[in-house]
């Protein structure tokens, strides 16, 4: 056994060394693993304080209400054991929303720091020589930023869309698997939970958030950050991994009759092409994680130093899941920009069937150019330009989708209400996040720049494209989703302030890229650089002004809902595909009978010839599937599952696995799992419903049609 | 592509909404979903028979080499064993198939008995190995070795543990929908894990001599 000579034992109980489990630094006994080093750390850090109180606050707060309101009954029948997509995608957004709110403090914080520990005489506070955060500290900030920004942030937000969206832009009642579903969410918020739970119980990683190695070895890295970030991950992946199942078995098979591949709106297109990438990439990140869990638990030599290991196999199977990845979050992005564009261009999309072609494309080029993430590992030059090449290729379909969108509004009667300000800004990032990934493709100037802020300036200038995106999207099916606008004006303070931000945080970033600037710097040598990254701080400064005017954007919305609701099922007026085609918010069931599709955009083309009744002539049973607490469970067993290993607790650890096991074979047990709902009740549903709409604005809403026809806003209805 | 290309003029006889109650063939729509899952799981396999091309003569400052640990002769009984619980699993949805609920149980009950014993056959080759020095942590081609072989049998235990459950769920409730759906998936997934032991015996066993 290759036993670390030099590892020091002060654990009470000790365990023998016949066991197969690598010994730790620290206390630990066989009760509660690890966790008695929380007991050695000192919390004497006032930001860990404020961020702990800002959670316990939260949460008491939440708690508080809940109870004071007597909610609870509402929340677990409603809500928590709910397996409707539409509940879940909004749950998905909730949890991507808080955890993009984290993640942006962290984004403050490094900005904040960078600019004050500039040159050898800036003052240093709260234990840091200079700036306020000490290099261990702001290296965890950094590691959490990316970790949460790209798993638990923006991937969450994009599925919750998905969720939400694509049954119903499909036509169909349900996800394939509803049950499924639900599992994914609470994965998912299982690894939320226990990102916010590495907060202030122990630590968070310090190797960045893509894990180097030997850095994650546990020679390097004693604490338990390095196993938080690989729990947090592996479990988020498996959420992933149920989804992707879960949105593709959907998209194949529970389209409304009539609608081919073909005629498949391109959101939806863009949620399939994720989802392959994701079902086939995501295991490469858990062999990845998996073998490096072995390194540090049981003392493999997978990444290793000694012992035969090899670091850039790790570095290789991290970045063959992490370039797909990129993809997978970019590609629903487009897809939000390929719905908004549309609506508000009053024309179909540009070439909808090239579209398609470029989607497929680059989720089919993803796999190529995993590479270009460390051109500077030497693999030679015939091996660097093959990656170069096919990293330059993903050009031509994005190239080919920024084409077709300003095709489309070429000649359009192009409205720039919120939704189009965010589709367009996200454009003009893209427009910009492609040439410097172009010039990154590029292995003799990627020589000089990896690893300095140009590359950290390039890949936020591109996700900053799903944050646009993000926002427009919200802001296009808020009213779909709730029934109600989302206030028009702060919404485009919220926009010009966020662009704002945007532009005054990584234009300078991209300069000092130039200036040969490296990543992940607790102190700044160079006094020179003091003005741009003061620039910086003006856009966070400019980004807290925007989130402000978000959530007084949504208070004031929900506020005067009453004023703002949709009376009718198409709430822009011009939109284009299947989901205008239910009331705003749709009932439970979707669609009382399945529409039957005629066109690229059915909801369109029916606006068009004056069919926009949403009556059925003859309602059926609906079946639909129940409520289940087995979901919620799973999550309770799946936190005690990651926490254990975290925290090395092993009879946790095999207690929570038998735990999720057995909940498995209960719910196949399990028969009440679904309901009929009888036709009458259904019509008396739908009649309800129908009751609470505008039925004259509904079925005289107004043409648009072609562009031939004459200014839109006197266009009038002639039903059949 | 405007929309003129299937502009309709009379629309009188436009349906605009199904009659029919919509109907999914819920077993059907089951295997696809685990099809898919079988994709994934195969990029598992495949990230580690990657890692496996690496390891291949990663020995580090350890003195086992791959022949001395791996002999395909040794592990043809294994193989065999883990072939035949296939085998008699295809007979139980033989029986599925005849609408014989005992046959099938029966075959279930033979099956999973024959992958028990592949798994205890299994820790006893590798306990030996252990004792003889030959743990994961000597190298990183044992390393490699162990968690093949031990991600594979991972995939036998919770296959055998569904086995019993399914079998139970048969015995007592027969052929129902949700029983059917849950035999076709545990079908594809027997016959998964023994395509991987495939390569695991050519990639691993075979490769590991030559």
């Amino acid at each position: 056994m290759a036993r670390r000579p030099t590892r020091r034992r002060t654990s009470p109980i000790d365990k023998g060394s016949n066991t197969m489990f690598m010994d730790v630094q620290g206390p630990s006994n066989a009760l509660f693993g690890r966790l008695p080093m929380i007991l050695d750390l000192h919390y004497d850090n006032p930001w860990l304080m404020f961020a702990a109180g800002l959670v316990v606050i939260g949460g008491v707060g939440i708690v508080g209400l809940l109870s004071y309101f007597k909610l609870w009954g509402w929340l677990w029948k409603d809500w928590l054991t709910t397996v409707d997509h539409k509940k879940i995608g909004i749950m998905y957004i909730i949890v991507g929303l808080v955890m993009l709110f984290r993640g942006f403090f962290e984004a403050a914080m490094i900005r904040t720091h960078q600019a004050m520990a500039v040159g050898p005489d800036s003052p240093g506070f709260l234990g840091a020589v200079h700036g306020y955060l000490t290099p261990f500290h702001i290296s965890e900030i950094f590691t959490v930023h990316g970790t949460i920004m790209i798993l638990l942030a923006v991937t969450p937000i994009l599925v919750g869309f998905m969720n939400l969206i694509v049954p119903i832009q499909i036509g169909a009642r349900d996800m394939a698997y509803p049950f499924l579903n639900a599992v994914g969410l609470w994965l998912t918020s299982v690894a939320a939970a226990l990102c916010m739970v590495s907060l202030f119980v122990g630590s968070f990683s310090h190797a960045g958030w893509v894990g180097l190695t030997p850095l994650t070895q546990l020679d390097y890295s004693p604490g338990v950050g390095v196993d938080y970030w690989i729990w947090i991950i592996q479990i988020a992946a498996i959420g992933s991994t149920v989804g992707a199942v879960n949105l593709i078995a959907t998209i194949l098979k529970m389209r409304a009759p009539g609608m081919s591949l073909m005629r498949m709106p391109i959101f939806s297109w863009t949620t399939l092409a994720t989802n392959i990438i994701g079902l086939t990439s995501f295991p490469l990140l858990t062999v990845a994680l998996f073998l490096l869990t072995l390194d540090r638990y049981i003392g493999t030599h997978f990444f290793t130093a000694d012992g035969g290991g090899n670091f850039m196999m790790y570095t290789n199977l991290f970045w063959l899941w992490g370039h797909p990845e990129v993809y997978f979050v970019v590609l629903p992005a487009f897809g939000f920009l390929s719905e908004i564009i549309p609506t508000f261009s009053e024309k179909p999309l540009f070439n909808h069937t090239s579209m398609i072609v470029a989607t497929m494309g680059i989720a089919g080029v993803s796999w190529l150019v995993w590479l270009h993430h460390f051109f500077i590992m030497g693999a030679g030059p015939q091996v660097n330009t093959f990656f170069s090449i096919a990293t330059m290729l993903v050009g031509i379909p994005t190239g080919v989708k920024v084409f077709n969108w300003a095709f489309t509004m070429y000649k359009g009667r192009v409205r720039l209400e919120a939704p189009m300000l965010w589709a367009l800004a996200a454009v003009l990032m893209l427009i910009g996040g492609g040439m410097t990934g172009m010039m990154l493709a590029v292995p003799a100037i990627n020589y000089v720049s990896h690893n300095s802020v140009f590359v950290v300036a390039h890949f936020h200038n591109m996700f900053l494209i799903i944050a646009f995106a993000i926002f427009g999207a919200v802001t296009f099916w808020w009213p779909k989703a709730f029934g109600f606008y989302l206030d028009d004006r702060l919404g485009r303070i919220f926009f010009w302030l966020f662009w704002a931000g945007s532009v005054f945080v990584f234009v300078p970033m991209y300069a000092l890229g130039f200036l040969g600037m490296t990543r992940r710097l607790d102190y700044i040598a160079h006094p020179t650089w003091w003005p741009l990254l003061a620039m910086e701080v003006i856009g966070i400064a400019l980004y807290v002004a925007s989130v402000a005017a978000f959530v007084l954007q949504m208070y004031i919305s929900i506020r005067d809902r009453k004023q703002n609701a949709v009376h009718t099922s198409d709430a822009w007026e011009t939109s284009r595909s299947l989901e205008w085609l239910t009331p705003c918010p749709p009932p439970f069931y979707n669609f009382a009978a399945s529409p039957i599709v005629h066109a690229n955009d059915e909801w369109a083309w029916r606006r068009e010839h004056g069919l926009t009744t949403l009556r059925a002539d003859k309602y059926n049973d609906v079946h639909m599937p129940k409520n289940s607490a087995v979901p919620v469970v799973l999550a309770f067993f799946t936190m005690a599952f990651g926490f254990a290993g975290v925290w090395r607790i092993e009879w946790l650890f095999v207690a929570s696995i038998i735990g999720i096991t057995a909940t498995l074979v209960f719910r196949m047990f399990q028969k009440d799992i679904d309901y009929n709902i009888p036709a009458a009740e259904v019509e008396a549903m739908e009649n309800d419903t129908f009751s609470n709409m505008d039925i004259e604005a509904q079925e005289s809403v107004r043409q648009t049609g072609e562009l031939e026809d004459g200014p839109v806003r006197d266009g009038h209805a002639h039903n059949a | 592509m405007s929309l003129d290309a299937n502009k309709v003029t009379d629309t009188s006889h436009i349906q605009l909404f199904s009659d029919e109650p919509d109907h999914h063939d819920s077993i059907s729509l089951r295997s696809l979903g685990f099809w898919l899952y079988m994709m994934s799981d195969a990029m598992i396999f495949a990230g580690l028979f990657a890692a496996h091309g690496v390891y291949l003569e990663a020995y580090g400052t350890s003195n086992i080499t791959a022949d001395q640990v791996i002999d395909p002769v040794t592990a043809l009984l294994p193989t065999l064993v883990l072939f035949a619980s296939v085998l008699v699993f295809g007979m139980a949805s033989v029986a599925l198939a005849r609408g014989d609920k005992a046959g099938t149980v029966r075959w279930m009950l033979v099956s999973l008995a024959i992958g028990v014993f592949f798994l205890l056959d299994e820790t006893a080759e590798f306990a030996s190995l252990a004792s003889e020095g030959a743990t994961p942590q000597a190298s990183a081609f044992l390393s490699d070795f162990w968690t093949i072989i031990w991600v594979h049998a991972a995939h036998v235990f919770f296959g055998l543990i569904w086995m019993a459950a399914l079998t139970i769920q048969i015995a007592r409730e027969g052929f129902t929908e949700g029983s059917v759906g849950r035999f076709i998936n545990l079908r594809i997934f027997w016959f998964f894990q023994a395509v991987i032991w495939v390569c695991v015996y050519v990639f691993v066993y075979l490769m590991g001599v030559s």
